[in-house]
């Protein structure tokens, strides 16, 4: 049947005159004002070349910025999944409240970034503090005031929001894999632990390709419990990248260096992402 | 006796389960109060007074550190009232638009088999990967300059940055629906408006839902796009008003506790009303 390219683009024009406005051309325009010298104030940016490119990677701020998020990217990740994974053979399990644990690991996914960097802040500040001090456990006490407690902090509210998450995408995941599989591998003699590695694992990798694509994006990419949490500091020493972009824009008014970091940075986004769907993607058997 | 007690021995085999149950369920006690403890122990200061979070932070509110007057007091800091229903009306606003717009997108980018049609498809589904910051400050710029720096333009913003995963959503549950019926209905005489409210849309309630969740989730939350874009006192969302209510009482934790209930307790509400809908729509969106 014939059909009118009319409607084609009579449909798809606001969708495509949004996208086009919000982010298309604000994308290009950020390429461009990367190698620029725009601060915001004058009306005219001038070419510069790759000045600003340079210039970033001679930035401590920023190197620091992109180590720290890195080195928390990767234990976000295996720290989330693991426990996220663990979570759902906990819950896939048959025992008298399991569906209520699933709402409660869930649950705080839903708060907004914001709100959790700043009740964890109680937490770490006020609440661990006198834990230490009723346990005498010393290492409880000075949460957020130095680097390690800052990242550990960070890293702790990250695992806490995101592996109910990731839990729900295993659970979906789990219970695609047939009994019939399992009751196979058993009648073998596949029992707990070569059931689990060599059997169940395996036919989760779909699962963990996306579970692993979705934390390294929400790593890289945090902001707001970032920002409520530590603010980057004790000085700037747990800023992370997108936190980094943010105060070289709006507190240094560089605008030309925070554009060359934040293509930089989504070069970096899109390389990792890209090459954990490759890597894993591999990996994934057919059931 | 003795036949009591030899109902009551267990096969090994069931006392071995017995014990598993009972292990799960101890570890499912540990790590699920683990989980509520933060939220727990906030409601907890939240009743006492400053006085009380300093000397006992940890343990119930006493007779003499026991006040309910930090909740009306966050309530007037956070002028409540008026950044709740501005959350509500941008998030509620937004989240209608992009349901509209992407389903109108998305149906005629499965139903035209061109190459163009393709290539809008991955320019939608590519521009997921770009990381805000990246949009941000161009954004603004040119949103300045366009006189969208207010709650239309957010609105706007918003569909923009909501359209991609949306019509990635719905054009996974489209492709699977037949197109006889559309075809059938074209021959009777429905134009394309008709073919899209009358027949299609009816049949997308399901991903309709889903899709609503995940956009709900995200906008209501937001905060980095608004805290750019609202620059007027009474349009401040939930979020924007929360963190400026920091700056104000930082370290007045009896304030603030109360103040991070009030915007916690809504979403647990929301939760709890459509867990099964939530549960579904973060499976449906993380698996597409």
């Amino acid at each position: 049947m014939r059909k009118s390219k009319t409607r084609f683009w009579l449909f798809l024009s606001p969708a495509l005159a949004a996208f086009g406005l919000i982010v298309l051309i604000p994308t290009l325009m950020g390429f461009w004002y990367a190698f620029t010298d725009w601060n915001g104030i004058s009306e005219t940016a001038k070419f510069v070349g790759v000045r600003n490119f340079v210039a970033i990677f001679g930035d401590q701020s920023f190197l620091h910025a992109f180590g720290f998020t890195a080195l928390f990217a990767l234990c976000a990740v295996i720290l989330v999944n693991v426990v996220g994974f663990a979570l759902a053979l906990l819950v896939t399990q048959k025992f008298p409240g399991a569906t209520a644990l699933r709402g409660v690991f869930f649950m705080p996914n839903l708060i907004g970034g914001l709100l959790l960097g700043f009740t964890w802040q109680f937490i770490f500040t006020s609440i661990f503090t006198a834990i230490g001090k009723v346990a005498g456990w010393k290492f409880m006490e000075g949460w957020l005031s130095t680097p390690q407690t800052g990242f550990g902090g960070l890293l702790i509210l990250t695992v806490w929001q995101l592996s109910g998450y990731m839990m729900i995408i295993y659970i979906a995941q789990l219970q695609q894999i047939q009994d019939s599989v399992k009751e196979a591998a058993r009648i073998d003699g596949a029992k707990g632990g070569s059931m689990l590695f060599h059997i169940t694992l395996p036919l989760m990798m779909p699962a963990f390709t996306i579970g692993l694509f979705m934390t390294i994006s929400n790593s890289f990419k945090m902001f707001d419990q970032n920002l409520a949490l530590t603010a980057g500091g004790p000085y700037r020493s747990t800023e992370m990248l997108a936190l980094n972009i943010y105060n070289s824009a709006f507190a240094e008014n560089s605008l030309g260096i925070a554009q060359a970091k934040a293509i930089t940075f989504l070069i970096v986004v899109a390389a990792v992402g890209i090459t954990q769907l490759m890597l894993t993607k591999r990996r994934e058997v057919e059931m | 006796m003795k036949s009591a007690e030899a109902v009551f021995v267990k096969t090994g085999m069931q006392r071995k389960n017995s014990i598993q149950k009972m292990s799960f369920i101890l570890v499912g006690i540990v790590l699920g109060a683990l989980f509520l403890f933060p939220i727990l122990i906030l409601i907890l200061n939240s009743f006492k007074n400053q006085k009380g979070i300093f000397l006992n932070v940890l343990g119930f509110p006493d007779a003499k550190t026991f006040t309910p007057d930090n909740y009306p007091k966050a309530f007037e800091s956070l002028n409540y009232m008026l950044s709740f229903m501005n959350s509500l009306v941008i998030t509620a606003i937004s989240t209608v638009l992009i349901l509209m717009v992407s389903a109108m997108a998305a149906w005629v980018l499965v139903r035209y088999k061109t190459k163009i049609s393709s290539a809008i498809f991955i320019m939608f589904a590519a521009s997921m990967l770009v990381p805000f910051q990246c949009v941000m400050l161009p954004l603004v710029s040119m949103g300045s300059a366009l006189h969208m720096i207010n709650r239309v333009g957010l609105v706007i913003m918003y569909i923009g940055f909501g359209t991609s995963m949306s019509i990635i959503m719905f054009h996974g549950f489209i492709k699977n629906i037949p197109e006889e019926l559309e075809e059938a209905a074209t021959i009777d005489g429905c134009n394309s408006v008709q073919l899209f409210f009358i027949i299609l849309v009816p049949m997308l309630k399901t991903i309709m839902i889903t899709v609503t969740i995940l956009n709900i989730m995200w906008i209501w939350n937001d905060f980095l796009l608004p805290s750019l874009i609202i620059n007027k006192p009474g349009w401040q969302t939930l979020p924007l008003k929360t963190y400026l209510f920091f700056g104000q009482f930082s370290k007045r934790w009896d304030l603030a506790s109360a103040g991070l209930m009030l915007c916690i307790v809504p979403i647990v509400i929301f939760y709890l009303f459509c867990q099964k809908y939530i549960v579904k729509g973060v499976t449906d969106g993380a698996i597409k």
